[in-house]
């Protein structure tokens, strides 16, 4: 129930950004997780408080999945200085350093290396801590990929390394750009490996599990590719930007929204007797609140203090 | 005590880590030390601390983020200046970016040393001083240490900073020999240091310009020409102030520095001048500067295009004696 609590918070958040997005009511882009929260969702819940995530500019699903505050991220979209952010990152730069979000980034794959860094920070420590690093099938065609791989395999980092794969390197196709499975690649190096079905959260789950107890044991890192689909576009308001132009069919993305990882594990828990269509519509009636709670925050707060970004720059000096 | 350059940085290292168990230090070769400044560091502190990486800047830079949230100091030795292009993304995406769009959450306590320069025929691509590159990133300190003492003293200062910095080191067989206090001193950012005083000129030297632009100025005393050099030593924070104050006393300024022309470090102090000291100016401020072309191999053509003291001298003189010059 809770995995299932979590993957709708996430859809419906992003579903009213969707709407807001359209509206041309926020201040920037937004890039949406939509179809892909059996993944976060998955992978976070078999992650204790201290561990760390590094995410990606599809960020949303990994903040909410590891604990990050609705309120504050909505707060940090529309701008306001109740952000999570102070307003100072936006959609796609959401972090919580005290819930272990390190932070989404904007740089394709960029998170790979500060991931393998804080990795060998934990390691040091030797607080037991375990570092997941999110990241794209685009973001396996960067060169840090293959260099966090061998850097880590090498330390024997306590990293595990997600890479979901949903089809697409912003508007283009996976199979224009992506030679080979990304599988491969990580299996080069003789770690531990597992490819899922990145809609089946309870594998997503399972497969987290065992991928994060040999993390954890210090036999050094693990990698899962998920296999999933990004429902919505690179970005909310794309079809403006393609002129007509498109990427894919139709028929694709209903043949993917009918492999829903939420609908699919409802009737999953229903079928199995673990809940009740009351419980389930109990959560739907949670969920929606907290999201009309984040909006009604985000709306109450004030914008961003501009003087901030003098302040932001450096530690106890001016810019 | 006089040591050398290169001693002087080892020094440092040494007892910032002795000081805090906080400090750890990676990057290509660090066990060996090419360049001397790391040598014993690994034989001491351990392999924990010290850390020999595979040649991959772009992951070097981006694990040097990434390890600060573990609560370390991260000293980052990228070997040549330019191997920071290569690691560049972590640099001027990351660290200089994210304590501002984490809203302050992130800190980013990291040094990051690497040799500078030319002279030495180590051809174009290890010969570049990139700092003006650094300085406009907004994020990240510059510090461009001339002498022994300052290098001891401002990566120290580095060390026990919360911000990320650059400290460029000149490259290249030991550096100068110079007096380094015995005691645990450090040196301040944002302070510059008058090494010269006179009354006609300001000469401003950068890092290793500082040697040539001394010569040039006894040359050009022998000319009864009275020039005052200032070194900024710290170009982000840069000290406006002590440049002002000099140039507001002599009317005139010239900037050695040994970036290519174009968006210098000599054209923003320049820029400075210009600015806010114009009706101090008694002539146009000039620039000794690496023409805008990459540095060749060859020693003859190499001496062509870096500044040297001859050239230092001819430019005060060109403006102090328009005429004999």
């Amino acid at each position: 129930m809770a995995l299932y609590e979590r993957m709708l918070l996430i859809r419906r958040m992003e579903e009213k950004l969707s709407i807001d997005s359209a509206a041309g009511v926020l201040p920037g882009a937004v890039h949406l997780y939509i179809g892909q929260e059996a993944v976060a969702t998955g992978v976070c819940m078999q992650l204790e408080a201290k561990d760390w995530i590094t995410s990606t500019h599809r960020g949303h699903g990994h903040y909410l999945a590891k604990g990050g505050d609705p309120n504050s991220m909505m707060a940090e979209i529309w701008g306001k200085r109740t952000g999570i952010c102070k307003g100072m990152g936006g959609s796609m730069h959401v972090a919580d350093l005290s819930k272990g979000i390190l932070g989404a980034n904007g740089i394709v794959g960029a998170g790979l290396a500060i991931a393998n860094g804080a990795a060998f920070g934990a390691q040091l420590r030797g607080d037991g801590r375990v570092v997941v690093c999110f990241f794209g099938d685009g973001a396996s065609n960067q060169g840090v990929f293959m260099e966090c791989l061998n850097v880590s395999t090498l330390w024997k980092l306590p990293i595990l390394f997600v890479c979901e794969h949903n089809q697409f390197s912003e508007f283009t196709r996976a199979e224009q750009v992506t030679a080979g499975q990304i599988v491969d690649r990580a299996r080069a190096f003789g770690i531990h490996t597992a490819v899922v079905d990145g809609n089946d959260v309870a594998a997503v789950w399972q497969a987290t599990g065992e991928a994060i107890a040999v993390a954890r044991s210090g036999a050094g890192p693990c990698f899962i590719e998920a296999q999933t689909y990004r429902i919505q576009g690179h970005m909310e308001f794309e079809k403006e930007l393609l002129a007509g132009g498109k990427y894919r069919e139709l028929e694709e993305i209903a043949s993917w929204r009918a492999r829903d990882p939420i609908e699919r594990w409802a009737r999953s828990l229903l079928g199995s007797g673990v809940a009740s269509q009351g419980k389930l519509d109990e959560v739907e009636a949670r969920v929606l609140r907290a999201v009309n709670d984040a909006v009604a925050f985000s709306h109450a707060s004030a914008p961003a203090d501009p003087e901030l970004v003098f302040d932001l720059m450096f530690a106890g000096q001016t810019p | 005590m006089r040591k050398r350059y290169t001693q002087a940085i080892n020094e440092a290292l040494f007892e910032e880590m002795e000081r805090d168990p906080n400090v750890i230090l990676f990057g290509e070769d660090v066990e060996l030390a090419i360049f001397g400044d790391t040598r014993g560091l690994y034989e001491r502190f351990g392999a924990n601390r010290i850390r020999n990486t595979p040649i991959c800047e772009a992951t070097l830079t981006g694990m040097a983020v990434g390890a600060t949230s573990a609560g370390y100091h991260v000293v980052l030795h990228m070997m040549f200046s330019n191997f920071l292009y290569t690691g560049f993304d972590a640099i001027a995406n990351q660290m200089a970016k994210l304590r501002l769009m984490t809203g302050g959450q992130l800190e980013l306590p990291i040094t990051i040393l690497a040799g500078y320069g030319g002279g030495r025929s180590n051809a174009a691509q290890h010969s570049d001083s990139p700092h003006p590159l650094l300085m406009n990133l907004g994020g990240v300190n510059v510090a461009m240490p001339a002498t022994p003492a300052d290098a001891k003293g401002l990566l120290k200062t580095a060390i026990r900073g919360r911000n990320p910095t650059f400290f460029l080191e000149a490259s290249g067989r030991g550096g100068d020999s110079g007096d380094v206090p015995e005691d645990d001193y450090t040196v301040p950012f944002g302070k510059a240091a008058v090494r010269r005083e006179g009354r006609d000129v300001t000469l401003i030297a950068i890092g290793t310009m500082l040697k040539p632009t001394l010569a040039a100025a006894k040359r050009l005393e022998a000319l009864g020409i009275d020039a005052e050099v200032i070194d900024p030593r710290t170009l982000v924070p840069l000290d406006e102030a002590s440049i002002l104050r000099s140039v507001r006393k002599t009317g005139h300024a010239i900037i050695v520095d040994e970036a290519r022309d174009r968006c210098s470090a000599a054209s923003h102090i320049a820029a400075i001048v210009a600015d806010k000291a114009f009706s101090a100016l008694k002539g146009p401020v000039k620039r000794v500067t690496v023409p805008d072309v990459a540095m060749p191999y060859a020693p003859n053509a190499e001496a062509r295009v870096f500044p040297n003291e001859e050239g230092i001298a001819n430019a005060a003189l060109a403006l102090l004696r328009p005429v004999a010059a």
